[in-house]
């Protein structure tokens, strides 16, 4: 298709990305898809295998039917159809990786149809085995100094969901947003580790550009082993760039699977030979059909708790938080639940100063760490932003009473009694004072706000904030110098 | 009759090393197959249901329970090559074919 797309040379033609995302995810069962072996991460080779896992001959496979399961909440939490009745099939390769020389997949019907993630329709959801490890072993003498790899079965057999979407992302950091958002939703339903680095989420990319306003799809390639979401960003980035400048030199973009290296940052073809897709499915005889039943569905449907997006959408609109905020809140549940149970602990929480004063508390907190498990209790951490909204203490104090409760825990009210952080305020007098003193120690600044030059208000606000240290509201110290230079 | 190019490329994708009369007598055999097929086609099976198995049985499910698995050295007992890695084998893309 399309290989003569790219015989017009024109350097101006601006070019967009069509981009569509496999996704595999291993599920989070206590054993493989077909046999009781028990899942693991990092145990020594070949410590969880068994006849059927290893593809020996007589075995047979059963479903897992926690899997199932699983599989179809991710449907559910996709907005998929559940299929009534679905099978397995055998999709037929040979690689070392594979024992039995085909891997059990579904083919014609998926366990799940159609759906939507955010601006991304679902193109479908099926369950499969994953393959075992290759570990690439070097150079033996064994034969004549042939490269040698050994082959780990532990995860030869884990249950997987494999998610394609529509191509439906015109961006490489659509797609790493997108992705992250797929992510955080199966982290939220429980099915998955969703863990990247380890292997648990596994994305492939099918990536193809056309010129701009065009509706026509142009040849795609499909990439392989961006295994962060950086090396997505930066894979996807790559080959677009480099399928736009084929084009616009007048060649045609080659259907091929590329390997992303991340040292280099390149994309290499992986596999060249045609009959490597060239899979003969059929169905799997060891198999009867799956029926999704409609108690099964409802059972799946039980265990599915508020989606991230809902949550955001919640956020945004009941407490009104800003669609960003919203978003970091609930993409990341455990800031959710965190802010959540916050905002319960204070009668008239302000949603939106809570929602600021958790990036706050984010920034403060080790990367990627679940405020549950710092020493700030999410009742603490209300009450010192309701201080700050009555103005019991000023934000620059608020900010050093957090520092104090990430470090030690603690009660807010009793730090700031101890620390001698409460707000000075006008009505006790002192804080008037001391803005008169900045009046009198800078006259030029206070001609010049007087003038109207509200830039000159900096030096004042700093003299009093130093003086104060850092007690005092600056809100109330603008008003306060305003009154006394009378504008 | 199926094409001697055809079965080359099955022999292939089956890693299966055929001789010349190998291959001449799969086509043949390989010929009558499908066109056994092509007979079941020509039948009128409107309304008849796909069936991959011939047993009415559908949702042969087990419940998600660890069974003990075998040792390394059970697992490799019969293994050409066994190393501490696993299974050793030659690397793909190597030669492996």
């Amino acid at each position: 298709m399309g290989g003569g797309r790219g015989a017009s040379v024109n350097a101006e033609v601006q070019y967009e990305p069509v981009i569509g995302l496999e996704i595999h995810v291993q599920l989070k069962t206590r054993t493989k898809m077909f046999c009781g072996c028990e899942l693991s991460f990092g145990d020594p080779p070949n410590t969880h295998t068994c006849p059927r896992c290893l593809g020996l001959a007589g075995t047979l496979p059963v479903v897992n039917a926690q899997a199932v399961h699983y599989g179809i909440m991710i449907g559910l939490a996709l907005g998929s159809q559940i299929a009534p009745r679905s099978q397995f099939h055998r999709k037929n390769y040979f690689y070392p990786d594979l024992p039995k020389g085909y891997q059990i997949s579904q083919y014609d019907v998926p366990l799940c149809s159609g759906g939507q993630l955010g601006e991304v329709r679902i193109h479908r959801v099926h369950l499969e085995e994953d393959a075992a490890k290759l570990v690439h072993l070097g150079a033996s003498g064994r034969i004549h100094g042939a490269q040698r790899s050994a082959v780990d079965f532990n995860r030869g057999g884990t249950p997987l969901a494999e998610i394609v979407t529509e191509p439906d992302l015109r961006s490489a950091e659509a797609a790493r947003e997108w992705l992250s958002l797929l992510r955080t939703t199966l982290r939220a339903i429980g099915v998955s580790d969703v863990n990247m680095e380890e292997g648990s989420l596994r994305c492939d990319a099918n990536v193809s550009v056309r010129p701009v306003g065009s509706s026509e799809l142009g040849t795609k390639t499909e990439l392989k082993n961006m295994n962060s979401f950086r090396f997505l960003a930066q894979g996807i980035r790559a080959e677009v760039e480099r399928q736009s400048e084929l084009l616009r030199a007048g060649q045609p973009v080659l259907q091929e699977t590329l390997h992303f290296d991340p040292s280099s940052g390149r994309l290499t073809p992986l596999r060249s030979k045609e009959e490597a897709h060239d899979y003969r499915y059929f169905p799997e005889p060891d198999l009867v059909p799956l029926e999704a039943t409609p108690e099964m569905i409802e059972a799946a449907r039980a265990q599915l708790p508020e989606l991230p997006s809902a949550r955001a959408q919640r956020f945004a609109g009941a407490l009104g938080l800003p669609a960003e905020r919203a978003r970091d809140l609930a993409f990341r549940s455990e800031l959710a639940d965190f802010f959540e149970a916050a905002l319960a602990a204070t009668p008239n929480g302000e949603p939106v100063a809570l929602a600021n004063w958790m990036q706050t508390l984010v920034e403060r907190l080790e990367d990627g760490a679940d405020p549950a498990g710092s020493l700030v209790s999410p009742a603490a951490f209300a009450q010192l932003v309701a201080m700050v909204s009555e103005k019991a203490i000023s934000r620059e104090a608020g900010r050093e009473v957090l520092d104090m409760l990430v470090a030690q825990g603690g009660d807010p009210a009793a730090i700031v009694e101890r620390e001698g952080l409460g707000a000075i305020s006008a009505d006790d007098g002192g804080l008037g004072d001391v803005v008169a003193a900045a009046l009198a120690s800078d006259p030029d600044a206070a001609e010049q706000v007087r003038a109207g030059n509200m830039k000159a208000m900096g030096p004042l606000v700093g003299y009093v904030m130093r003086e104060t240290k850092g007690r005092a509201d600056g809100a109330e110290i603008n008003r306060l110098i305003r009154q006394q230079l009378g504008i | 009759m199926l094409e001697r190019q055809q079965v080359d490329h099955v022999a292939r994708l089956a890693r299966l090393e055929l001789s010349d009369s190998e291959a001449d007598t799969m086509a043949v055999e390989l010929s009558k197959i499908l066109d056994h097929i092509e007979a079941i086609r020509a039948l009128d099976l409107e309304g008849v249901q796909p069936t991959s198995h011939v047993v009415d049985l559908v949702n042969a499910l087990r419940a998600d329970v660890p069974q003990r698995s075998l040792t390394p050295q059970q697992a490799l007992a019969q293994a050409p090559e066994p190393t501490d890695a696993g299974f050793g084998v030659p690397s793909p893309g190597q030669g492996a074919e």
